[in-house]
């Protein structure tokens, strides 16, 4: 990797002040926080809520989320009889705008090939095991759509603001392999996963 | 293609491991991959299409053996090498000696923050009208294409319902090949997953997959 680098940057081909920017993007600017305020917005505000449904990359990009594997986006509600799951089983599809870069699991070939065949049995493995009269949409990312799941709000949270919601809002409950905290858990606050 | 790359329905690969207290990147390296990658495709010379085509082109047994930013590595060299940026002696010796093909850009650290905020939208203009509407029965086509196609081995010849509409969208199967992008109508189609998996599956999930048009039949009622 580093010779690649060498011989790129002697030929002046690429900048590499500009890969310094692209990871210091990645690692401070763009991560599963982003998605947390997506969801705790919809969560304390119905109209925004009925936004992100008609057109979820609009509703992303009011709170200036937008570009590179975020250009189409579409919002997953989980409620009481659903739970949404997302998976990109040809690469590594992910919305990184936002929920940053994807972890490796999710890229990773036991993820790819049973989330699709077997979705219970994987959400298992995260310690989510739903109820059978659950239904379990699986959404694979097949084109340049890319999935943000809504989680369901928890209760106890009523006259929240956003903030402090936000906070409960995991990145694995966005991708569906888990669900919202509950109130005073350990882990809220915890940025991750 | 029917590659290593297309994992859905695969068995054998053990638990989904999550790590604890997983870190951002792994080793230092993987930074520069991730940089490097999205750097070099900048320069304008190909498009994530064909990315993904040479990802999914390495040999299987390299692509299951590789960790996620081993596979962009991989990739990245043989575009490179493909537009004329680099050399094979290059890569073996590490130094460059061989002029480049001139790129239609270099991308520059001012230009980082506009670029990724920007990203690469597929959805383009269309005259005429989509064929589907929400609600009608499909059948996927059966096809096994050498080359690049978005659509899943598991999601072949099935019947679904059309669930969203789209719009037109870059038509990966031509765009990664140089043959244009040829916008499509793209749908998001859901599948009962018995109807992917047979009678053992769970008959209170189901599967959706983004399909292009030219990947759909209709399905008499």
């Amino acid at each position: 990797m580093r010779a690649l680098e060498t011989i790129l940057v002697a030929k002046g081909l690429v900048d590499p002040a500009a890969l310094d920017a692209i990871i210091d993007t990645y690692e401070t600017k763009i991560g599963p926080r982003n998605g947390a305020r997506v969801v705790a917005k919809a969560w304390a505000d119905p109209a925004y809520t009925a936004r992100l449904k008609a057109d979820a990359t609009a509703a992303i990009a009011e709170l200036g989320f937008t570009g590179r594997q975020g250009e189409h986006m579409v919002a997953v509600f989980n409620d009481a009889g659903t739970h949404h799951l997302v998976v990109c089983t040809l690469c590594s599809c992910y919305p990184w705008a936002v929920l940053g870069l994807p972890p490796v699991w999710y890229k990773s070939a036991p993820y790819r090939s049973r989330a699709v065949l077997d979705p219970r049995g994987v959400l298992a493995e995260f310690g989510l095991v739903l109820d059978p009269a659950v239904q379990l949409r699986v959404w694979d990312s097949t084109a340049e759509m890319r999935y943000l799941v809504i989680p369901a709000r928890p209760s106890g949270t009523d006259g929240w603001g956003e903030e402090a919601l936000a906070d409960l809002v995991t990145r694995d409950a966005m991708i569906g392999t888990g669900v919202a905290l509950m109130p005073g858990s350990r882990n809220a606050g915890a940025a991750a996963p | 293609m029917n590659g290593a790359q297309d994992l859905g329905g695969q068995m054998g690969f053990g638990p989904v491991a999550p790590e604890v207290g997983e870190p951002l990147f792994h080793a230092a390296w993987e930074k520069r991959a991730l940089a490097l990658t999205l750097a070099a495709g900048a320069m304008g010379h190909w498009n994530i299409d064909e990315s993904r085509h040479a990802r999914e082109s390495l040999h299987p047994v390299d692509y299951l053996s590789s960790s996620y930013y081993e596979i962009w590595t991989k990739a990245l060299e043989v575009l490179l090498l493909r537009h004329g940026f680099v050399a094979r002696e290059e890569l073996a010796s590490g130094q460059a000696s061989v002029v480049p093909t001139t790129p239609r850009r270099v991308l520059s650290a001012d230009m980082v923050p506009a670029v990724l905020a920007k990203g690469g939208p597929t959805h383009r203009d269309k005259a005429g009208a989509p064929r589907f509407a929400v609600g009608d029965r499909v059948k996927t086509i059966l096809i096994h294409p050498s080359g690049h196609t978005r659509l899943p081995r598991y999601a072949r010849g099935k019947s679904g319902v059309i669930e969203m509409r789209h719009g037109a969208h870059v038509f990966p199967d031509s765009n990664a090949h140089g043959g244009g992008e040829n916008p499509d109508w793209l749908y998001t189609v859901r599948f009962e997953a018995r109807e992917l998996w047979g009678r053992e599956a769970d008959s209170n999930s189901a599967v959706s997959i983004d399909a292009w048009e030219s990947y759909l039949l209709e399905e008499p009622a």
